[in-house]
């Protein structure tokens, strides 16, 4: 039997307090991916810092193989803090342990073309904070690369992503998952879930975990979004419903 | 030769070699420590610090012990102080903190205008970069050398925690310790420094050097040693400016380094950095 490469059990999760998230139980194949629906403060990056071992769970385990690579939504990076794309891809290689050390010749290779990868060769020198939403994503992807994780968690990589930049992560989420690699991505975008193999709908609990087809129903969207759901209508071709909700892209736990 | 010799002039005398010296040594360590200080927006906790630990200085000029120790003490007390009045959830952390450090700055004043108390108190609170002793100067080149190490050693950790501190976590770099691990160079350096500087004038050579480069920055390392740079620098033209002038060198450096932040700042910024910064780093790189 594989061991999965992510799994939660009867995890509940806090900020020094009452659990803002309880009741998560899931669990991953490598290679596999999911998709993390929720509203703001529904849990969606409580989970992923409870993942990346920010957070000690109240109770309950989690389990990740390896140390899963973080992709954080840019703009809660410092974009006034003078890096170079290359200076970020290159943080990647701190991964290896050896912190205190200057990166190595085969360091900067690798930030190289994990950048080439995501398609930003040629702006390796540019400053971070200059390039567009999209290509700061593309950027911390790269880091992710040269981190060589099995485990990527991407928190709302899409949101405000121009549509270049979002093909591009588009077909490299697939070309990782040929590679064996886990990805967790959440979003916003109810639609974009049943591209995936499983979804994980949160609000302050699991209300659903399962294949997108048969957990993103009526009931478990309603749990999940609340008001913010605005549009359910019924999808007579895919036996399912279609869900649009509105979203105020702030700060979610 | 006259210029020369006004440029020489200073050196000839031990005391004022003494005061360049020390500023060369405290605005290397300081300079370069002050870009994590106002990246990590620590600024004013480190006044704070700064000011909170007059007590600590007060007691060891009262009892006969080295400065030094009483700024080691005073700002473990100040830290303590200002962390303890912070957790009450019912003032705001700010609000907190300036009570705790007015509090502090109010008990070394008692104790220093204390009728029997030796009259130095004008001296911990602006410092007396003429009066640096042969130890003091030992304690700074230790700091300059030390602190220069863990600098260079932490400087990748700061950058990915400075930038994204989740995303470090995930690279397992803890945000905690590296912010901790920045505290304590900031007290380190409050302890050395406040000996030459003074309680109340100090900051500046922590901050107004980071101010003075910050928006002129292409990366970290280049941020660090430019602000090493200038504050090594306004440091020693600040001293050359009292002994020209007349003034006191605490202040006189304080006020160069504060004017050196206000150049800095009001010079423009370079052009976006396709060019010019990507020059540089592929120098920096090779």
């Amino acid at each position: 039997m594989t061991r999965p490469a992510v799994k939660a059990s009867e995890l509940a999760l806090s900020y020094d307090g009452p659990a803002v998230l309880d009741g998560v139980d899931f669990s991953l194949d490598p290679g596999s991916s999911l998709c993390v629906l929720g509203p703001n403060g529904g849990g969606k990056t409580t989970l992923f810092r409870a993942l990346i071992g920010e957070l000690t769970p109240l109770h309950g385990s989690v389990a990740v193989d390896r140390r899963p690579a973080y992709v954080a939504q840019t703009e809660r990076t410092r974009l006034d803090f003078p890096v170079s794309a290359l200076d970020v891809a290159l943080m990647g290689s701190l991964a290896d342990g050896r912190w205190w050390l200057p990166a190595r010749r085969r360091d900067r290779d690798s930030a190289g073309a994990a950048l080439r990868r995501v398609g930003l060769g040629d702006q390796a020198h540019v400053r971070f904070g200059e390039l567009s939403g999209g290509q700061r994503q593309r950027v911390l992807l790269a880091r992710a690369l040269v981190q060589d994780a099995a485990v990527l968690l991407l928190d709302e990589p899409l949101a405000g992503v121009d549509p270049a930049s979002a093909d591009r992560i588009a077909a490299l989420f697939a070309e990782l998952r040929n590679e064996g690699r886990t990805l967790l991505v959440s979003t916003h975008d109810v639609e974009s879930a049943r591209a995936f193999d499983r979804v994980l709908c949160l609000n302050h609990r699991q209300v659903a975990f399962g294949e997108p087809s048969a957990a993103l129903t009526r009931t478990v969207l309603e749990q999940t979004y609340g008001d913010e759901i605005v549009v359910i209508e019924d999808d007579a071709a895919g036996g399912g419903v279609r869900a649009v909700t509105v979203q105020h892209h702030s700060h979610s736990h | 030769m006259d210029l020369f010799d006004a440029l020489l002039d200073p050196w000839r005398s031990g005391i004022e070699r003494r005061a360049l010296i020390e500023m060369a040594l405290l605005g290397g360590f300081c300079g370069g420590l002050g870009f994590w200080v106002t990246t990590f927006r620590l600024s004013y906790p480190a006044e704070s610090l700064a000011h909170g630990m007059l007590p600590g200085l007060v007691i060891a000029a009262l009892a006969g012990v080295p400065l030094l120790l009483g700024g080691v003490a005073g700002v473990l007390v100040a830290a303590t102080a200002i962390g303890l009045a912070g957790r009450d959830p019912r003032v705001g952390s700010d609000t907190a903190t300036a009570v705790a450090v007015t509090g502090m700055l109010g008990l070394g004043g008692l104790l220093a205008l204390a009728p029997d108390a030796p009259a130095r108190l004008e001296e911990l609170l602006f410092g007396n970069l003429l009066a640096i002793s042969d130890s003091e100067l030992l304690a700074a080149a230790l700091l300059a050398a030390l602190g220069g190490f863990a600098l260079v050693a932490l400087h990748r950790p700061l950058s990915a925690v400075a930038l994204d501190p989740q995303g470090a976590s995930s690279l397992g770099i803890q945000p905690t310790a590296v912010t901790l691990a920045l505290l304590g160079m900031l007290a380190a350096a409050l302890a050395v420094a406040v000996q030459g500087l003074g309680s109340l004038l100090v900051l500046a050579v922590l901050v107004a050097p980071a101010m003075a480069v910050r928006r002129h920055a292409t990366s970290p390392a280049q941020g660090m040693s430019a602000a090493a740079l200038t504050a090594i620098v306004a440091g020693i033209a600040g001293v050359y400016a009292s002994d020209a002038l007349d003034i006191a060198a605490g202040a006189s450096v304080a006020l160069a380094l504060c004017l050196a932040a206000l150049v800095g700042s009001a010079l423009p910024a370079r052009q976006a950095g396709r060019n010019g910064g990507a020059l540089l780093r592929s120098r920096a790189s090779q």
